[in-house]
């Protein structure tokens, strides 16, 4: 299989070979800095498109199809009239607050997308606590939220934050505890290690059950937690106009719109990541002939392939459930999730201390 | 002078708390002072990281940054008008302060000039988790089984006392 640190050293000696120690490693940052957000923007074009489509298709339409073949220049185009649109100053506005909550958003989310394993050797942040890390800065976007809907003045977005601020909070719960069951499944946090012990079995299908819940509870409160339908609450277009960024005009809105989409990818690609074994061909245990066929194909089309059918499963979710009233989300979280997410952590501590798994 | 990159990074760090926490306090607005508390524990999860330290700026980044400001904003969101400002200090109360403020950084200054520190250096690569895990949860000497599950008892009283007084009788 195709090992892309041979690329990245390579960039690295000529670097080091041109410039003084120091210096190349700036310029390394600045370099991986403008991989990630060109990588950033680009994904998260693809995936409005994708957004439109597959919402189309599930409503009976045909979608986008002007501009371009089949409507795919459609979001690029969005993109440009995006940037040229004028930022508004809205009067009566925390001026300062209002301008820096787009910001703390879109950090957070670029934060975490550093952190992905994207294929064999292509990793950005690659702590020995990583995907803790991940959760950690994921967490930071709350706080952006809930500036972007007090700042603006305005009841809806107030309402708006209120919502997505307890909505998240309790999430995230859900997500890290499913997240803590695969970590003691897997006895790491670090995600390259992670990817690195599922390469004789994914771990959905060598945790079994509890890996399995685990999956199904990641899902959903990922779902949750991006605020995308049934759990779109905190922008409901027909009760709060846009939530917490009505207010919002030209590229700051364009920000909320982007860590939207990606924190859609990022819930996608851990989920990828932690139980479908991130960039890891399918590798059955005994049958040689089919692993060496399966790592013929270049591991960052596996990541993308597992990363595309997740998304496709959350888009699903969006198109096919009606949206839930604010005390049904809570109350599925605390009542239902919750307890089951313990017993579930539970369960697979059982399984992990008497080897009960593949 | 030859600076390395990690002090410029250092020095950067250190800026950024020395002015968000003078920030902080002299700002009129509650909302604008968590605001700039939460730019204060950005950057001391910073130092963690330059120290290599990840799973404590981490922790710094989830409990404080993504747990107790969340709980700070929310809190000023349910209880504090639009337009809230802070009224204007009484003369007394500004010196008050004031005299408390350097008493405080004194007794840290004081410290931090007796006390030696060990050598200054960065220590190359992270901590195992595994080694922090077994500090935290170890009965031996330097182990911290004790103090955590105190804390816990501790959170789990806050928890019930909340209840106490929210439910509705």
């Amino acid at each position: 299989m195709f090992d892309f640190a041979v690329v990245t050293e390579w960039v690295d000696g000529l670097l080091r070979s041109w410039l003084p120690e120091s210096w190349a490693v700036l310029a390394e940052f600045f370099l991986i800095g403008l991989c990630l957000l060109l990588a950033y923007a680009v994904i998260a074009l693809v995936l409005i498109l994708a957004e439109r489509k597959v919402c189309a298709y599930f409503q009976c339409r045909l979608g986008p199809n002007r501009v371009g073949p089949w409507g795919l220049t459609q979001s690029v185009a969005d993109m440009f009239k995006m940037l040229i649109k004028e930022l508004i100053q809205v009067r009566h506005v925390d001026n300062f607050l209002f301008n820096l909550a787009p910001y703390i958003v879109i950090i957070s989310s670029v934060l975490a997308f550093g952190c992905i394993p994207y294929a064999k050797g292509l990793e950005i942040i690659d702590f020995n606590v990583g995907i803790f890390f991940l959760l950690a800065v994921s967490s930071i976007g709350i706080v952006g939220i809930l500036l972007a809907g007090w700042s603006s003045n305005n009841k809806y977005s107030l309402i708006g934050a209120m919502r997505s601020g307890a909505q998240m909070i309790s999430y995230e719960l859900s997500i890290g505890l499913s997240i803590l069951t695969m970590v003691v499944f897997s006895g790491s946090m670090q995600l390259s290690t992670i990817v690195e012990s599922q390469a004789d079995g994914w771990f959905l299908f060598r945790g079994h059950i509890p890996a399995f819940i685990a999956f199904i509870v990641y899902l959903i409160a990922g779902t949750a937690e991006t605020n995308r339908g049934p759990f779109d609450l905190p922008e409901a277009d027909s009760e709060l106009t846009a939530g917490y960024h009505t207010e919002y005009s030209g590229m700051h809105f364009g920000f909320f719109y982007l860590a939207e989409f990606l924190n859609m990818f990022i819930v996608a690609s851990v989920a990828a990541t932690l139980f479908l074994g991130g960039w890891m061909p399918l590798h059955i245990p005994g049958w040689e002939g089919f692993n060496a066929a399966m790592d013929w194909i270049p591991s960052i089309f596996w990541f993308i392939g597992k990363v595309a059918v997740m998304i496709f499963i959350i888009m699903w979710f969006k198109w096919t459930f009606p949206r839930l009233r604010i005390d049904q989300l809570l109350r599925l979280e605390w009542k239902y999730l919750l307890p089951l997410n313990l017993c579930n952590l539970l369960l697979m501590v059982i399984v992990v201390v008497f080897n009960l798994h593949f | 002078m030859e600076i390395s990159l990690q002090e410029i990074v250092f020095f950067i760090l250190a800026a950024v708390i020395v002015v968000c926490s003078v920030l902080a306090v002299t700002t009129k607005r509650i909302l604008r002072s968590a605001t700039h508390l939460l730019f204060v524990l950005f950057a001391t999860a910073g130092i963690y990281f330059q120290l290599n330290y990840s799973f404590l700026g981490a922790v710094q980044l989830t409990v404080y940054a993504g747990g107790i400001i969340v709980l700070y904003v929310f809190s000023i969101l349910l209880t504090s008008p639009e337009g809230d400002h802070a009224e204007k200090l009484m003369r007394g109360k500004f010196f008050a302060g004031l005299v408390a403020a350097l008493a405080g950084a004194a007794v840290c200054i004081f410290i931090m000039v007796t006390h030696s520190f060990g050598a200054y250096r960065i220590i190359p690569g992270e901590i195992p988790m595994k080694e922090i895990g077994h500090a935290l949860m170890g009965t031996e000497r330097y182990q911290y089984l004790l103090p955590f599950e105190l804390i816990s008892v501790l959170l789990l009283a806050c928890i019930v006392g909340g209840i106490m007084i929210a439910r509705k009788r």
